[in-house]
């Protein structure tokens, strides 16, 4: 049955139709004389529809399909990490031994090293009673990670024996009583989740160093959150910092359909970054898969779950993992031309009418569970939106948003003000706070959510009052909104502007976080006593040790001089209202 | 197959021609029509089946008929490419449009180009110079960048175009660009400008251009730029040349995939345009770059004009998300008299901070430019609150920013077409100049050492000392 071929009758753009074979939904076939590899999508009285994960120009009607019998999957166990894959998980670097530096066709490279050896360290004994996502041994797959080796889906029972030592990932490492025999490496295909116990609350926050993120709008370990933004406004960046400084123990990146330079940016930057939480390169804990826009465009659809299947497989292990996709616009317009082709009756903007469901499925991938093996593993999803000249009404955005707990605004005004981050404080949310409070509270400081409640609350005042500045302007207030829109100003360009490309400011951890924000707080609090007892407004936000305090953020060890600066601040102040 | 010849043409719709029972015919195939009275028209497959094929006319469909003979000719759409083509002039179909001989070809290239493997690339980090202050300063270029000028109608894109291809150098090196110019749609005019200006200043014998004008064909203008980027790529990547693609303009190029998008019945995406106008748009743009183990790169231009003006419309909107930033042309300053009317604000380079600095450009480059940025952002947007409550409600900070937008349009943007200022002493040192008129303090943005190296009056200071 598997190898039963057919012929193609028809061809257009990455759409080609096949007659003569009745392969199942998602079947993986090749395609034409070279062996294109390619997917069906459709099936259609005796024709069948492929979509073609590389260029068909040059292939004729006549030539052959040949099923493989399979969905299409990736290959997973040692290895992983480190790697660069395109879409449909072929290691770019093999691809580029073996056709040079362009991307052509027909060649076929395994998502992992068959050759390679590793040290596994068997965990189990002879006698133990095994299932399917049970850790059998571990393998220290790069200096930070250890890689777990876990019972395949469907394979259960007694172990016959087990082996540790040096081997490859398709040698069998362990046989069961009935005669099962289990290698490091397993496959999954990529349209379906990977299985787990149960899901839980998400309530430890995923900690991203960057202020505005994790202060005002905090994503969840096991959460979900969308970057929405035109071009120009930084979503690229930000993707790149929560890939960079995020304390997930995993980074799944996914370029799809985007630019090739940048890719190189992140190849060229992430082997030389180190990661605060384990002084290691951070290139150790990170696969990348990259679908520029000029490859492809099956293979980007495909890009993305080939991500989020990695991703799972290491949730599974037990880890937490972060995966950024950047942009998930590209993967719906994937979905769209693809569509188009099959002539299907199209929602709205041309978009399928399933794109919101499939948006829905692919978040919905994400989440904190049990896992088959009953520990704790998590996998955080955060998409990148491009909508169209920047208006989120589009079906892209407004379908993530219906999802996503956490939204990112990003904001062209701020960007060209070179405010950076550009994320819009008025228009973004987060959904996850509420969870996260205890955990503030026990882990970082008892007033915390306090602290971010009043935050948020002076830059929502000062949004009021610069309407009326912008009548009037400020001179015209009274005095203590002066002070508000001044405290409001240092919240801005102290607190919520980070600089990614400073060595200092690209990282702050929460604690950090805290007491910057507390500092503000006690300007606000010592500049009103001062006023109140007759303090100019002008003295008293130009005291020197206010500039060194916000000065200071960009020097190594601020961490441990805020405290003085911000006792000296109050002092200088203090003075300030005698000297009148 | 090859030389066969078919008159089974059912249906012609625009620019297609839909053909019944052929043997089989490959995707993407080049095809020969010849018409009863004799001419021949050149085509490509779109679509392809068992039972029909849909093939898309480069010459437009006038005149054929349903005896219009078809041949299909085995191979896809390839360039004959050869260190000849360049001072050559092509025709958007890649044949000799000044009377010079065929090329004759080292190799033929397949035009649709293969996507250069993320992992083989390598950054972009040499500062191109263009002798422009706007660009150097604000939005500097580097070599194997794609930096689209967004225009609009009635502007001098060209100029500026034409400009950068004159100066463009890397400083302290004596590589010099190749330019490959792609008209795609423009008028005769545009292009009897760009030639003749190539000619005076001799460029011409160091560029090959392909030329399809606003009367030629309007399919054909679909090939033209792939023409252009295989030509370009060849040059590169064979023969280690620095290449600068200029193509003018998008728009149409645009206008000509909606066109066949609408003849095949295609479901629309935005305004009519194609959904696969990101992806085919991308094709083009990322074939420019620097490749490992190669010496050559490529840099491109391309110019479109923004239809109404509107940023948000799909061309500009859809380029923006591929390509490494954009330099915006605005009408207001142009009304302006100034040239070049580059508006920084709204104009962008992603791969800048990778070319300037210490050992590229000058090590105050990056503070200067935020200055520059920041001092005129805040001076035009006095501007608007002037129009409302007069001047002498504005401080002396407000007052110094307001002068200073006006100055930086003056002296900093302004400049002749054939001036051609260095990043250092041409566009920094006017830039502290220009900055000078500010207060110290009010220059925030500015790191205290660079000050004390570079601005005006401190140098001065010194040197009475």
């Amino acid at each position: 049955m598997s190898n039963e071929n057919g012929l193609i009758y028809r061809i257009s753009g990455p759409v080609v139709t096949a007659v003569g074979i009745s392969p199942r939904m998602y079947e993986v076939v090749r395609v034409g004389d070279e062996g294109l590899m390619g997917e069906v999508i459709e099936l259609h009285g005796d024709q069948s529809v492929i979509q073609v994960y590389e260029e068909t120009s040059g292939i004729s009607p006549g030539e052959p399909v040949i099923r493989t019998g399979q969905t299409l999957s990736v290959q997973l166990g040692p290895g992983l990490l480190t790697q660069i894959y395109d879409g449909i998980q072929r290691p770019l670097p093999k691809l580029e031994e073996t056709m040079g530096v362009f991307i052509t066709r027909g060649v076929d490279a395994d998502g992992l090293d068959f050759e390679k050896e590793w040290e596994f360290k068997a965990s189990v004994d002879k006698g133990d009673e095994i299932s399917s996502g049970h850790v059998i041994g571990t393998v220290q797959e790069t200096e930070t990670i250890e890689h777990r080796v876990m019972v395949p889906p469907n394979v259960s029972g007694k172990v016959k024996s087990i082996k540790s030592g040096t081997f490859t990932i398709k040698e069998t490492v362990c046989v069961l009583e009935d005669g099962s025999e289990i290698a490091m490496m397993q496959e999954w295909p990529v349209r379906h989740p990977r299985p787990f116990v149960q899901k839980y609350a998400p309530d430890v926050p995923l900690i991203t160093g960057q202020r505005i993120l994790d202060f005002l709008f905090p994503l969840a370990k096991g959460g979900t959150a969308g970057i929405p933004g035109p071009f120009g406004s930084g979503k690229t960046v930000t993707q790149q910092q929560l890939a960079k400084w995020s304390d997930a123990q995993i980074v799944v990146y996914i370029g799809c359909g985007e630019r090739g330079n940048e890719m190189t940016e992140v190849l060229d930057e992430f082997p030389h970054l180190i990661d605060p939480n384990t002084n290691k390169p951070l290139m150790n804990r990170t696969v990348m898969i990259a679908n520029t826009s000029n490859m492809p465009v099956a293979a980007r659809e495909a890009s993305v779950y080939t991500g989020i299947t990695i991703a799972e497989y290491f949730r599974d292990m037990g880890y937490n993992v972060a995966l950024m996709a950047d942009s998930t616009s590209r993967w719906a317009e994937a979905m769209r031309e693809i569509s188009s082709r099959l002539e299907e009756m199209p929602g709205e903007e041309g978009y399928p009418a399933y794109l919101s469901s499939r948006l829905a499925e692919f978040y919905e991938r994400a989440g904190r569970v049990q896992t088959l093996a009953g520990s704790d593993g998590s996998v955080s999803v955060i998409g990148a939106v491009s909508p169209p000249g920047g208006d989120i009404s589009e079906p892209v955005s407004q379908g993530t948003l219906r999802i996503v707990k956490v939204f990112w605004g990003l904001d062209a005004g701020l960007a060209r003000q070179r405010h950076f981050p550009a994320i819009n404080w008025l228009n973004s949310y987060s959904l996850y706070p509420q969870a996260l409070d205890q955990w503030y509270r026990d882990n970082i400081a008892s007033d915390f959510p306090e602290v971010r409640t009043e935050i948020s609350t002076l830059l929502q005042i000062e949004s009021e009052l610069q309407e009326i500045v912008q009548l009037v302007g400020s001179d015209a207030l009274p005095i203590d909104q002066q002070l508000t829109l001044e405290v409001a100003r240092m919240i801005r360009e102290f607190f919520l502007q980070q600089n990614a490309f400073h060595d200092v400011d690209t990282f702050s951890d929460l604690d950090l976080q805290y007491h910057m924000a507390k500092a503000i707080l006690t300007f606000q609090e010592e500049a009103k006593k001062a006023i109140a007892g007759g303090g100019q407004l002008e003295d008293v936000v130009n005291v020197p040790a206010r500039t060194d305090l916000m000065r200071g953020r960009f020097e190594k060890g601020y961490a441990e001089r805020i405290s003085d600066l911000m006792s000296e601040m109050s002092k200088q102040i203090d003075a300030s209202m005698e000297a009148n | 197959m090859i030389g066969k010849e078919y008159r089974t043409i059912t249906d012609v719709k625009g620019p297609l021609v839909f053909l019944n029972k052929t043997e089989p015919v490959s995707y993407g195939e080049i095809v020969q029509l010849m018409l009863s009275d004799g001419s021949i028209k050149n085509g490509q497959v779109l679509d392809t089946s068992d039972d029909q094929v849909i093939v898309q006319v480069f010459e437009g469909t006038a005149s054929v008929d349903r005896q219009t003979g078809v041949k299909f000719l085995g191979d896809v759409f390839k360039l004959p490419v050869s260190k000849g083509l360049i001072g050559r002039i092509l025709d958007g179909a890649g044949r000799p449009r000044d009377g010079g001989p065929d090329i004759v070809a080292d190799d033929m290239a397949d035009i649709i180009g293969a996507a250069i493997n993320p992992y083989s690339r390598q950054s972009p980090e040499s500062f191109i110079q263009t002798g422009i202050s706007a660009i150097d300063a604000c939005t500097s270029l580097v070599r194997g960048q794609k930096l689209p000028i967004f225009s609009a109608s009635g502007l001098p894109h060209n100029d500026i175009a034409l400009q950068i291809a004159r100066q463009a150098k890397l400083v302290g090196s004596d590589d010099d660009f190749v330019v490959v110019f792609c008209a795609m749609g423009i008028t005769a005019e545009e292009y009897n400008f760009f030639v003749h200006d190539l000619e005076r200043t001799g460029a011409l014998e160091n560029s090959a251009l392909f030329v399809n004008l606003a009367d030629d064909p309007a399919v054909e203008r679909l090939i033209t730029p792939r023409l252009a980027l295989t030509a370009a790529e060849y040059l590169a990547f064979e023969h280690d040349y620095h290449v600068l693609v200029i193509y003018t303009d998008m728009t149409n190029y645009c206008e000509s995939l909606r066109q066949i998008g609408a003849a095949r019945e295609e479901v629309p995406g935005r305004r009519g345009y194609p959904g696969y106008m990101y992806t085919d748009l991308a094709m083009l743009y990322e074939r420019a770059g620097l490749v490992k183990g190669k010496k050559g790169s490529i840099t491109q231009f391309p110019i479109l004009t923004m239809p109404g003006d509107d940023i948000t419309h799909p061309i500009p909107d859809l380029s923006g998300y591929i390509t490494e930033g954009q330099i915006v042309i605005s009408r207001e300053l142009h009304q302006k008299g100034i040239y070049p009317p580059i508006n920084v604000l709204p104009s962008l380079s992603r791969l800048m901070n990778a070319g300037i600095g210490d050992g590229k450009t000058r090590e105050d480059h990056k503070s200067v430019s935020d200055q520059l940025y920041a001092a005129y952002a805040q001076g035009k947007e006095l501007r608007g609150l002037v129009a409302i409550v007069g001047e002498d409600a504005l401080n002396e900070r407000d007052l110094q920013l307001l002068k200073f937008a006006d100055i930086f349009e003056d002296q900093f943007l302004r400049q002749s077409r054939d001036e051609d200022r260095s990043i250092s002493e041409g566009t920094l040192d006017l830039a502290w100049n220009l900055l000078s008129n500010i207060d110290t303090k009010y220059l925030v943005r500015l790191d205290q050492k660079w000050i004390d190296k570079y601005h005006p009056d401190e140098k001065s200071g010194k040197e009475e000392e």
